[in-house]
């Protein structure tokens, strides 16, 4: 309870303020939400077509390709659902608006994460969690209990990451109100690299997206260990269960400058 | 009790200028410089200025958007850039030139956001918001989203919203910009009220000194970053060195009258002449001069225009940097 408990219930009121609000439209609703799961579902299309010329992708098999595009869609969808809206505070940077976070006594994060809550984008999780069942079920993978709960902490590790780079983005906007075009290559763009298998890119890319912006702990090197298959870098086994880690690490670092970039805030005159 | 305190505050803003293709010039402008004041419990303190003297950068140090440069503040105890979240459950904030609501919802909905953020609990909240409600004339508003609302009615919205929590301090920016004549009487009047009724402390920065003269007995005008009075009201004329005006007709045309002591003439039109007198003194035995020496028919003293000794305060104000 406490603070933390009311932050949580706060982030709960006004998301339900916003989908109360969304559902007025309830066509509307539905109609984006479709249009949501149809839009990243055509990722999917894609990489089915390019299956229907080869047996394998970088050394990686259809099911094996649809659990790492699973996980990924459904880590990201997650983050972007609750996180997402945190890119538009360059915008509120630069008009002032952001004043009227300040003043209310919860945490600017949550208002700022749940402002304009856009439930329409359980369509991309729906998707990237339909696409992620049919992989579990057809990969040869032995799905022991162990390895049950080692793919849902993948996942939510995996939202916890997009989640600290979305956060990122969010500060950095508080210097350079643009910002948010640079954090949308990482999050949308570190999303479509994800989706395919570490063994089709160079190594100079998979270093970066594992040392660099450690997007390779979302899904590449856990799903690497539950496929059982080598990771192009080389790294000791133990790297595949540092996901959570890392995730926390980026966490913490993103929440700083998250401060910082509040405390370095200049309001606009008047 | 000081509710509000302020020692040699500054808040500084550096400027990065284009100065040539690739190369920035930076430079710092000192919004506030160096201002303490104190404001006890139960006030009402009007915070004057021109365009760009620090009114705003001073409110906004106060409520916690923004931290300052140098210097202590502290609000009901609190030091409000390091707990600004505990600090909002006790001040509420109106800028007039935006609101703090939600644009795309209805007020209703709004201040239910407001009471679940605030955790304000029930009876105390039906209670505030019926009585801003009533005060206000908020009935036929509360079903309509913000974005519709004209400017004065989002402003009485507004105030609403900042009291439904019960605030010890009330801080407005500009709460009447804008408003026409019934919307300010309104917004003035509920104001009055709430400070006598409930004693709530307000500061209150504004351009309308009207605003000032019916609602504040202190005011501070600010000017350049730096305080340059802080007093009464009436006060101001002493400061200003303003002038009050002894307006007499006459009889019929006549020079114009340069034998009355402690005033002289600032115009004459036909019959009818101007004397300036200090704000100071009395217009008594001015009046007994002039009517002891010339053929009088009427005559009338007006009152020295608050926004030119505020203008003449302005002018003196220390340079720009």
């Amino acid at each position: 309870m406490g603070e933390r408990g009311h932050a949580l219930r706060a982030y709960g009121l006004i998301a339900a303020m916003w989908i109360r609000s969304t559902m007025a439209y309830r066509l509307s609703f539905v109609l984006t939400a479709l249009g949501n799961f149809a839009v990243s579902a055509l990722d999917f299309v894609a990489i089915l077509l390019m299956f229907s010329h080869i047996d394998a992708l970088g050394g990686f098999t259809l099911p094996e390709v649809a659990l790492l595009y699973g996980t990924t869609c459904t880590s990201f969808g997650l983050a972007d659902l609750l996180l997402g809206n945190a890119d538009r505070v360059g915008r509120r940077v630069r008009d002032g608006t952001f004043d009227q976070f300040l003043v209310r006594p919860v945490p600017v994060l949550v208002q700022v994460a749940a402002d304009r809550f856009a439930l329409r984008r359980i369509g991309r999780i729906g998707q990237g969690a339909l696409v992620l069942a049919w992989g579990v079920a057809r990969v040869d993978v032995e799905w022991t209990p162990g390895r049950v709960l080692f793919a849902v902490v993948m996942v939510v590790t995996g939202a916890a990451i997009f989640a600290a780079v979305f956060l990122a983005g969010a500060a950095f906007q508080f210097w350079a109100a643009d910002a948010s075009e640079v954090a949308n290559s990482f999050t949308f763009g570190g999303c479509t690299l994800l989706q395919y298998p570490p063994t089709v890119f160079a190594k100079e890319l998979v270093r970066g997206a594992t040392f660099v912006v450690p997007l390779a702990f979302v899904n590449w090197l856990p799903a690497l260990w539950l496929l059982g298959r080598d990771d192009p870098l080389h790294l000791p086994g133990w790297a595949a269960f540092c996901g959570p880690a890392v995730a926390l690490l980026l966490l913490g670092l993103s929440g700083l400058a998250w401060r910082a970039g509040i405390r370095s805030y200049r309001s606009t005159g008047s | 009790m000081d509710l509000i305190e302020l020692t040699d505050v500054e808040k500084v803003f550096t400027v990065r200028r284009r100065a040539g293709l690739l190369r920035r010039e930076r430079r710092e402008v000192r919004a506030v410089d160096g201002i303490s004041f104190r404001v006890p419990r139960g006030e009402m303190v009007g915070y004057i200025g021109p365009n760009g003297a620090g009114k705003s950068t001073t409110i906004k140090m106060l409520t916690g958007i923004l931290v300052p440069s140098r210097g202590r503040l502290r609000v009901a105890g609190i030091d409000p850039s390091r707990d600004r979240a505990r600090l909002a459950r006790r001040i509420g904030v109106v800028f007039g030139q935006r609101t703090t609501l939600w644009w795309d919802l209805p007020l209703r909905d709004s201040y239910g956001l407001v009471r679940r953020m605030y955790r304000i609990p029930d009876a105390r909240y039906r209670a505030n918001l019926d009585r801003c409600v009533e005060l206000l004339d908020l009935g036929a508003l509360l079903d309509v989203p913000v974005r519709q609302l004209s400017l004065g009615q989002r402003m009485r919205g507004d105030v609403a919203a900042a009291l439904l929590h019960d605030p010890e301090v009330l801080y407005l920016d500009e709460p009447t910009i804008g408003l026409d004549v019934v919307s300010k009487a309104r917004v003035r009047g509920f104001l009055r009220d709430l400070n006598a009724e409930r004693g709530t402390t307000v500061l209150l920065t504004t351009h309308d000194l009207t605003d000032i003269e019916q609602l504040c007995r202190r005011v501070m005008v600010i000017d350049h970053g730096r305080l340059v009075y802080d007093g009464a009201l009436d006060g101001l004329h002493t400061v200003g060195g303003s002038e009050r005006m002894l307006v007499v007709d006459l009889e019929r045309e006549l020079p114009p009258m340069r034998d009355v002591p402690g005033a002289r003439v600032v115009r004459v039109e036909g019959p009818r002449q101007w004397l300036a007198f200090p704000a100071t003194r009395s217009a008594a035995p001015l009046v007994a001069a002039v009517a002891e020496r010339y053929p009088l028919l009427d005559l009338s003293v007006r009152e020295p225009d608050i926004e030119q000794v505020i203008a003449r305060l302005y002018g003196d104000g220390p340079p720009r940097t």
